[in-house]
């Protein structure tokens, strides 16, 4: 007869409280499989802890977006959000299914011309270009999103010495009513500094306005938040053309639409709260249509969506090493993943699965990662199944961010692997070794 | 290694000490483990009968019997 499998005896007081009616259920499922493979085989052959892309999941979220703002608006461009995740296979996914590209430095944009995104597909953000980033945008054909005066005149100067003509957009900050106001990036659209630049741009021969920009912020749970800002945009297209005669290409909404995760501290559930992509889309599109913008100028409408797109898509597996208790009788669990490779758990309360199935009973635990540092905290609490030294899990919407923000610090970063439309498994980045980390550094002669 | 003599233990799992008020639930292994316990068994016994029946080294067993027996005490379950 067939053993069966040891979960680790535990013993759970029971807490009467006060019921509550949007009290979050308990149970957490096992998963044991990631699109139809076994998570302990991959794990087996790729090693823990092991981070996974779903290419499946990324098209879904694609197809899912596209259809929300293209039944309701006629002109819709995607352009992929580089910092959100900016390995190459996971970029060359986006491009492939008909992405642009949104950089913010000179690095982004050298990862996306080496993506093969033609230079006019490029849209260039950020607070920080330089003289040679900006001459070679301009040169290629990039739409150049100016963030502040000081680089409108940059700009300029690049143009005017070497006799080019710039496609440039203006990016404007606003009050939308939720706070914080981001006011960081861009031109403020209260203070006129925004009509300012714009001004300036339309009498500058060696540049012509192309679109208008704005970031309104991250994990934005507001509709009406984006509807404000696009109100604002559309106004400010309808002063252009008013007062110049020009109309605009484009309208960039920018990325901020939050994913299904839970954020550290909410009460409910992201899955319950996140407002869908036809939410946002009809606050958006209903705004630019219902201005005074005409139909047949209506611009081109641009989303730099990165989260909501890509957080569903990544999954992080790894291993129990230990459980102890703390000084006040809680449980902790250390695993091997640690806020090294999940950045993310600093903003969000992710959730955890066991690969394989347990009793049901959970208890509460705080799952430490494997740093020696105090800060290295995955879940700082949270009701789960009592899993012993060697037992896997999966952590799910790891997708946004971690694979940009990860940090090599105390330990090696692990194997990436992409599950294609086909179920093939493909490494997309190989685990390092010492000699990838230390290959920059050199040794002073005294020291050899 | 006594288990106090009024707790009371149901058989899916439920424990009940009389004279706190305090009630408990344990999971499939936790209840057969507190079952040999209140049955007289002792440790090495404990783990010698879980060895049979489940895919797990005698180290581990004997590891995470402990922590439980620790947990039982903790909880005031134990004589003292």
């Amino acid at each position: 007869m067939a053993k069966l499998i040891f979960e680790r005896p535990t013993i759970t007081r029971l807490t009467p409280g006060v019921p509550s009616k949007h009290g979050v259920g308990t149970a957490i499922a096992p998963m044991p499989l990631i699109e139809g493979i076994k998570v302990d085989d991959l794990m087996d052959k790729y090693g823990s802890p092991l981070s996974i892309f779903s290419e499946r999941t990324i098209q879904k979220g694609m197809e899912d977006i596209k259809r929300a703002f293209s039944i309701r608006y006629p002109k819709v461009q995607m352009a992929w959000s580089y910092k959100t995740n900016y390995m190459d296979a996971i970029c060359r996914i986006f491009h492939k299914e008909g992405s642009w590209a949104e950089v913010v430095s000179g690095f982004e944009y050298e990862k996306a011309l080496r993506n093969g995104v033609r230079g006019e597909n490029i849209i260039f953000n950020g607070p920080a270009k330089n003289a040679a980033e900006l001459e070679k945008a301009v040169r290629n054909g990039s739409f150049i999103h100016i963030d502040h005066l000081d680089e409108l005149y940059l700009l300029s100067d690049v143009c005017h010495r070497q006799n080019l003509e710039a496609r440039v957009a203006v990016r404007v900050n606003m009050d939308i009513g939720i706070y914080p106001k981001w006011d960081r990036f861009g031109l403020n659209y209260e203070n006129g500094e925004a009509w300012d630049v714009i001004n300036r741009i339309m009498i500058n021969p060696k540049m012509k306005l192309m679109g208008l920009h704005t970031h309104i912020g991250t994990y934005i749970m507001s509709t009406d938040a984006y509807r404000i800002a696009a109100t604002k945009l559309a106004d400010l297209a309808c002063n252009i053309a008013q007062k110049f005669d020009h109309y605009i290409s484009y309208i960039d909404m920018g990325g901020g639409f939050a994913s299904k995760n839970t954020l550290r501290g909410a009460f409910l559930s992201g899955e319950d709260t996140t407002p869908s992509f036809d939410e946002y889309a009809e606050a958006i599109t209903s705004a630019i249509i219902n201005s005074q913008i005409k139909p047949d100028k209506l611009p081109t409408l641009i989303l730099e969506t990165g989260r909501a797109l890509i957080d569903n898509a990544g999954f992080t597996t790894g291993s129990v090493i230990a459980n102890k208790r703390l000084s006040d009788s809680r449980r902790a669990t250390i695993v091997d993943v640690g806020v090294n490779l999940l950045f993310t758990s600093f903003w969000y309360d992710h959730k955890i699965h066991p690969v394989n199935s347990h009793s049901g009973l959970v208890e509460e635990t705080t799952i430490y990662g494997p740093l020696c540092m105090n800060i290295d905290v995955i879940r700082p609490s949270l009701m789960f199944p009592a899993l012993k030294s060697g037992d896997r899990f999966v952590i799910t919407r790891t997708g946004a961010y971690n694979t940009t923000q990860w940090m090599q610090f105390i330990t090696y970063r692990p194997n990436v692997i992409l599950i294609d439309h086909n179920r093939e498994v493909h490494v997309i980045r190989k685990g390092e070794t010492l000699e990838d980390i230390s290959h920059n550094e050199e040794i002073p002669e005294y020291l050899k | 290694m006594i288990i106090k003599e009024n707790i009371a233990l149901s058989e899916n799992g439920f424990v009940f000490n009389p004279s706190t008020g305090d009630s408990f639930t344990l999971n499939n292994t936790g209840k057969e483990v507190l079952m040999m316990i209140k049955d007289g068994k002792n440790l090495s016994q404990i783990a010698d009968l879980m060895l049979v029946r489940y895919d797990a080294d005698r180290v581990t067993i004997e590891r995470y019997l402990e922590d439980f027996l620790n947990d039982l005490s903790l909880n005031n379950l134990m004589e003292e």
